[in-house]
């Protein structure tokens, strides 16, 4: 019997995992990679608890609305942010975070 | 009832106009100034002569400030004998004194600016005159400080008149100072600054003496501010170098006497408290004999009659001191004439002799003046209390009740009266009689018709306004009964007449010279040591507290270091790199969890 701390152990990984992504690599899309992989943790999470604090035989939905929620919002700050990687590496020629470390250039 | 709200505010209007219309046409502004103050003194006729309305001076206020049950402040309007009394006096005089600027003024660059201080001088003193509570009397008593400070200050390209009016503003502070804090005990003690109603509140002061006769100082200080008195008479000498008109409006007849008029209007307030009249009996005896002393060794005309107004002054607070305030109000308005027209006549002899103010310059104008000469003999008979005119009754009337009162102050009274023939006779024998001593005084010829006229004018009631049939629609004075009093008084002044006239006949240099009086007790050198000693050393405090504690230690040390460094240490953390800061970030989600959770 899969349990709710399974899933959370599981999540957990991933976030650590994504975070562990996001502070050590040093290429931007990786890093940005690992960020959305930190959102899917989350996201597993919120539909591990939906499922297991339902009633009635009914999951919570309110965790599957914010799921659904994260999911619209990742994907438009996607469009969002690989346009700016675009720009920056039009501007740059890097994808080094080592490289991009002044606000004004 | 919308004569008071006419009278009050037409010099208003008029000052209005002036400053933001016809500042560039001097005759115009003249014009309007003197027709907006014969407006006022067109309504107060009328106003006098209309009888009081019952409970007209509860109809008449306006709210101004309410703070609820705690404090109302209206601007309301007092009508009594006593207001309708001293209200045709500052009107008369104000109308004439308006009427011979017009030729002394003439061809003076600032007219506009003078006529305008004019017109709100004028609206000023008669708030103060209208004023039915304190803090309206507060205001308008400021305002004339204002007034008397632009006027003053007139001629402000010499050095001498700026330096003159801020001695004046900066001496009535000290005075003003202790007549606010007058009120606000007045205002914790009985809960009211209304005239009208702290007449029904006293009782919290007459049981507390010692309350009433703090109170009750607290308010003389305002007097001895604004009416010059000693210790703070300095002021009022220098203040002779404004213009002659403003002299003799508001530092001889009107403005000096408000703090007069306003203790008359409190008598009620003050006399609760014996040490408080006794206190204020003195200071106005001393600085009657002091002022009069001082002026027997002055050269310049106007000084001379300067310090015979602090004199006079000095009389009317020694008659509220010994608690006869109905004689103090008829001096006040005796004086308002005579004295104005004594300034208006010392400005005619200026003006004849080019603006020379030193008596020893001049001599033998009687020939060559005559007007003036006869006004200014009438002025001068009129001061000195000589038996018929007008000042001889007023000033009897006082030194009758001093003499009920106390003995002492009696005869220093006495001897003031006989100094005051003394250098008035000095002052007249000087000027009008002997030789003239210099080539402006030889060609000295009669002044032109709007100022001798506005002389005229005055001469009749500085003559006749002593007299009982005279005076009594404005003052209820009585005609004392048979007193010794006015004999002694007359054979001072007698004396004192004798004396001057024949130690001054034909002399050209002054045969008595005593340093300590031409140099006015040496006041000022005191007043500046004094200054010099506390108030420079204080301020050197001051400017070390400023300089080294607050500049040095708090706003550079503390203030400037704390946030210099502080921001040296969030600094180290800008690093740039944007891994940094996630994981800085992560950090501080990790300590946040850490005490949300497990702490």
């Amino acid at each position: 019997m899969v349990t709710l701390n399974d899933y959370l152990l599981v999540s957990g990984l991933l976030f650590t995992l994504g975070f562990a992504g996001v502070l050590l690599r040093r290429n931007i899309i990786i890093i940005y990679m690992a960020l959305e992989l930190m959102l899917n943790a989350a996201n597993l999470s919120l539909v591990a608890f939906s499922r297991f604090n339902g009633e009635a035989g009914l999951p919570n939905y309110n965790g599957q609305m914010l799921v659904f929620f994260i999911i619209t919002v990742a994907a438009a700050e996607v469009a969002v942010g690989l346009a700016i990687i675009v720009a920056l590496y039009r501007a740059r020629q890097t994808t080094n975070v080592e490289d991009i470390n002044t606000l004004k250039f | 009832m919308q004569l008071p709200w006419i009278i009050l505010f037409t010099p208003l209007l008029s000052a209005l106009i002036i400053a933001t219309l016809t500042k560039r046409w001097r005759n115009l502004s003249a014009f309007v100034s003197v027709a907006a103050v014969l407006v006022s003194l067109a309504a107060s006729i009328k106003l006098f002569c209309t009888p009081l309305p019952d409970a007209a001076t509860a109809v008449l206020q306006i709210p101004w400030i309410d703070l609820g049950t705690q404090l109302q402040l209206p601007i309301g309007i007092t009508l009594d004998g006593l207001s309708k009394a001293m209200l045709i006096v500052v009107t008369v005089i104000g109308s004439l004194i308006h009427i011979y600027s017009l030729a002394y003024m003439a061809d003076d660059e600032g007219k506009s600016r003078y006529f305008a201080g004019l017109s709100i001088f004028m609206f000023s003193m008669l708030g103060i005159v209208f004023a039915n509570n304190f803090a309206m009397m507060f205001i308008f008593w400021e305002l004339v400080g204002v007034s008397s400070f632009i006027l003053i200050g007139h001629w402000y390209n010499k050095p001498a008149p700026p330096a003159a009016a801020n001695k004046a503003f900066i001496t009535n502070r000290i005075g003003d100072f202790g007549f606010m804090l007058g009120i606000l005990l007045v205002w914790v003690t009985t809960g009211t600054i209304n005239f009208a109603e702290l007449t029904t509140k006293l009782g919290a002061l007459q049981a507390a003496p010692a309350l009433a006769t703090l109170t009750a100082l607290c308010i003389f200080c305002g007097t001895v501010g604004k009416s010059a008195q000693f210790p703070l008479h300095v002021w009022l000498p220098d203040a002779m170098e404004g213009p002659t008109p403003v002299s003799a409006l508001i530092h001889a007849a009107t403005m000096v006497a408000a703090g007069v008029y306003m203790l008359a209007r409190v008598f009620f307030l003050i006399s609760i408290s014996a040490t408080a009249l006794e206190t204020i009996a003195w200071i106005g005896t001393i600085t009657a004999v002091l002022a009069a002393l001082m002026a027997t060794q002055q050269n310049d005309i106007k000084r001379i009659l300067a310090y015979s107004t602090l004199s006079q002054l000095g009389y009317m607070v020694m008659a509220m001191g010994v608690a006869a305030p109905e004689a103090g109000m008829f001096h006040l308005f005796t004086h308002a004439f005579f004295k104005a027209l004594l300034f208006l006549g010392s400005g005619a002899v200026i003006y004849a002799c080019h603006h020379e103010q030193d008596i020893w310059k001049m001599g033998g104008l009687w020939k060559k003046q005559p007007i003036t000469t006869a006004t200014f003999a009438i002025g001068t008979l009129a001061l000195m209390g000589v038996y018929g005119f007008s000042g001889f009754f007023s000033k009897d009337s006082i030194l009758i009740a001093a003499s009920h009162h106390n003995q002492a102050i009696f005869i220093l009274g006495l001897i003031s009266a006989f100094l005051t023939a003394y250098y008035m006779t000095r002052l007249f024998v000087v000027v009008f009689f002997g030789k003239a001593r210099t080539e402006h005084a030889a060609h000295a010829h009669e002044v032109p018709i709007l100022m001798w006229a506005p002389l005229m004018l005055l001469a009749i009631p500085a003559w006749i306004a002593g007299y009982e049939k005279f005076i009594h629609p404005f003052l209820p004075v009585h005609e004392h009964g048979a007193s010794s009093v006015p004999m002694i008084a007359s054979t001072a002044a007698v004396l004192g007449i004798l004396i001057g006239f024949f130690l001054y006949r034909g002399r050209d240099k002054d045969p008595i010279v005593i340093p300590l009086l031409a140099n006015k007790f040496y006041f000022d050198e005191l007043y500046a040591a004094l200054i010099r000693n506390t108030q420079d050393r204080l301020a050197g405090v001051s400017d070390f507290f400023d300089r080294w504690i607050l500049d040095a230690g708090i706003v550079r040390l503390v203030c400037s270091g704390g946030t210099y460094g502080l921001g040296f240490v969030l600094r180290l953390f800008q690093v740039g790199n944007i891994q940094g800061y996630a994981f800085l970030f992560g950090a501080g989600v990790i300590g946040l969890l850490y005490f949300v959770i497990f702490k």
